[in-house]
C-alpha cells in the first residue's frame, strides 16, 4: 500500500499526493513508513513562508507569487493553514478561495491544512507536508501560516526563507522592538502599501533594522541551544529588505520576486542554506525523539495501571513526584545501558 | 502505538458552481459542518465544474457537498461527477447535493453517483448524522 502510493506520487499522480497529505495528516497507520521513504527523494524544493496577521493578505499574496512563478515555468506547491476551534476541532479553511490567478492550473497544489489545535501557526503535518510536495518535484513551495500576532514562530522550522507581512498602522516604535515574529523575517513586506500610514510603518521598520546589532545577532539563534527545538538562524550578513506591495493588483510583486532570488542566492552562496537545513533536521529528530520517548513512557504507564494510582500515593505522602518519576524511568534506563554495553 | 491511532477529521468540501449568488446557506453549512468538528473548505462563489474538481482532488475531501441554487443542477453536477471519475476520485468521495432541486430530478442525481439531496427545510442535525455516517471508509 505505502510502496504503491509512493510510487504514484514520485510519477506525479495528483491524487497520490493528496492522499499522501491526508495520511501524513491523519497519523494514520503507516504514516512514518511513508514520511521515511518520501525523504530520500526530496531537497530540492525552495521553501517558502509566508507570514503576518490576519487579513494582512497573505492568500492574495501567496496567490500572485504562485502565478508568477507559474509564469516562469516553475511549478508550485501551496499549504495554507488555518485555525482550528479549540472546542470542536472543526475549522473552515477559505485561504483557497483567494487563489483566482491559477484556477483549473493543477501544477498549482493548493492544499488547506488545520491547525488542529497546534499554537505555533503551522500543523505537526506541516513539515511533512511540505516533503510530500518537495519529493513530488514541486520547485517553490509556499506555506502560508494562520494569521499570526506575535509569537507565532513555527514558520522557521519548515522554510528556508521566513517573508513577515506588515499591514500599515501596525502600531509605534515600541511594537517594533518586541521579539517575536519581527526577529524571524528574512524580508519584509509592507503589504496593502496604498493605503495611509504605510510609509510610516516602513520607516519604522527601516529604523528597527538599523537599531539591530549585527555583533550579538551573529552568535544568537532563535531561543536557546539545548534539547529544545532551537533553529539556528545566525545570519548576520543579510539585512532583510522591505518591500512594499499592493497584493490586490500585483503592484510590488515583482520586488518582491527579486527579493526573494536575492535571498536563496545568498543562503546558497553564504553556506545559510546548509547550515538552516541542518539545524532543521536536528530540531526535526529532537522533537520526534521526544515525542516517542513520551509514547514510550505512556505505554510503561499503561502497564503499571495508570497514572492514578501514582496520584493516590503522591496525595498520600507515601510518595512524591520526583520518585514516582524515577521508578517509572528506571527499567527503562536500566534497559538502554545494557544494551549499550554490549 | 498511541501517536499512530486515528486522528481522523472528516474533511468537507462546500461548493459553489456556475453563475449562483446566492452563498448564505452554503455559509450557514460551512459553519455547522465546523462546530460538529469537520473541517470544511469552502469554495467561494461562482466556481467551474473543474476548478470543484480540482479542488476535491487535492484537498483529498471525503465530502463534497455542492450547493446550487440556479436550478442548473442537470449541467453542472454531472460535470463534476465526471472530473473526479477522471482523477479517480469519485468512488470513495461522499457527493451530496443542496438547495433547490425538484423531486423529479432528484432520481436522476442519485443515479448518476449524487449519494442524497438535500432541499429547503432539512436540518442541519439531520445533514451532520448523515455526513458521519457515510463518510467513506478509506
Amino acid at each position: 500500500m505505502t510502496e504503491q502510493l509512493i510510487e504514484a506520487l514520485l510519477d506525479g499522480d495528483h491524487r497520490a499526493l493528496a492522499r499522501t497529505i491526508t495520511k501524513i495528516e491523519n497519523r494514520s497507520p503507516g504514516y512514518r513508513d511513508l514520511v521515511s521513504e518520501l525523504h530520500a527523494h526530496t531537497g530540492h524544493a525552495d521553501v517558502i513562508g509566508i507570514t503576518g496577521s490576519p487579513g494582512a493578505g497573505k492568500s492574495t499574496l501567496v496567490d500572485k507569487l504562485a502565478k508568477a512563478y507559474r509564469d516562469q515555468d516553475l511549478t508550485v506547491g501551496v499549504i495554507a493553514i488555518d485555525p482550528s476551534s479549540p472546542f470542536t476541532g472543526g475549522a473552515v479553511l477559505g485561504d483557497r478561495i483567494r487563489m483566482a490567478s491559477n484556477v483549473g492550473d493543477m501544477d498549482v497544489f493548493f492544499r488547506s491544512m488545520s491547525a488542529r489545535g497546534t499554537l505555533g501557526g503551522l500543523s505537526t503535518a506541516t513539515t511533512d507536508a511540505v516533503k510530500a510536495l518537495d519529493a513530488f518535484g514541486k520547485d517553490k513551495i509556499l506555506v502560508e501560516t494562520v494569521g499570526a500576532g506575535q509569537n507565532e514562530i513555527d514558520i522557521v522550522r519548515t522554510a528556508d526563507t521566513v517573508t513577515v507581512l506588515v499591514p500599515p498602522g501596525s502600531g509605534d516604535d515600541v511594537q517594533m522592538l518586541k521579539a517575536g515574529i519581527l526577529e524571524i523575517a528574512d524580508l519584509f513586506v509592507v503589504n496593502k502599501a496604498d493605503l495611509p500610514g504605510s510609509d510610516r510603518t516602513v520607516q519604522e521598520l527601516r529604523e528597527m533594522l538599523g537599531m539591530r546589532d549585527r555583533e550579538t545577532r551573529g552568535h544568537h539563534g532563535v531561543g536557546t541551544p539545548g534539547m529544545n527545538d532551537a533553529v539556528e538562524r545566525n545570519d548576520g550578513d543579510w539585512t532583510p529588505p522591505i518591500v512594499e506591495t499592493v497584493a490586490n493588483d500585483g503592484t510590488g510583486v515583482d520586488d518582491l520576486l527579486d527579493a526573494l532570488a536575492d535571498h536563496r542566492d545568498h543562503l546558497e552562496s553564504s553556506g545559510q542554506l546548509e547550515a538552516r537545513t541542518r539545524s532543521r533536521y536536528a530540531a526535526e529528530i529532537r522533537q520526534l525523539l521526544r515525542e516517542d520517548a513520551n509514547a514510550l513512557l505512556a505505554e510503561e504507564l499503561d502497564a503499571r495501571g495508570g497514572l492514578d494510582a501514582f496520584v493516590q500515593q503522591v496525595l498520600d505522602r507515601e510518595s512524591d513526584p520526583y520518585s514516582v518519576a524515577d521508578e517509572l524511568v528506571a527499567p527503562i534506563e536500566e534497559c538502554v545501558r545494557e544494551r549499550r554495553n554490549d | 502505538m498511541s501517536a499512530d491511532e486515528a486522528q481522523r477529521t472528516i474533511r468537507c468540501l462546500v461548493a459553489k458552481v456556475g453563475l449562483d449568488g446566492h452563498d448564505r446557506g452554503a455559509h450557514v453549512i460551512a459553519r455547522a459542518f465546523r462546530d460538529a468538528g469537520f473541517e470544511v473548505v469552502y469554495s467561494g462563489l461562482h466556481r467551474s465544474p473543474d476548478e470543484i474538481v480540482q479542488a476535491a482532488v487535492q484537498e483529498d475531501v471525503d465530502v463534497l457537498g455542492i450547493s446550487i441554487l440556479s436550478g442548473a443542477h442537470n449541467t453542472l453536477v454531472p460535470k463534476v461527477i465526471d472530473g473526479l471519475a477522471e482523477y479517480g476520485a469519485l468512488e470513495d468521495t461522499l457527493l451530496i447535493v443542496g438547495g433547490i432541486v425538484p423531486e423529479e430530478d432528484r432520481e436522476d442525481l442519485r443515479e448518476m453517483g449524487v449519494a442524497e439531496v438535500f432541499g429547503p427545510g432539512a436540518s442541519m442535525k439531520e445533514m451532520i448524522a448523515y455526513v458521519r455516517e457515510h463518510a467513506p471508509e478509506r
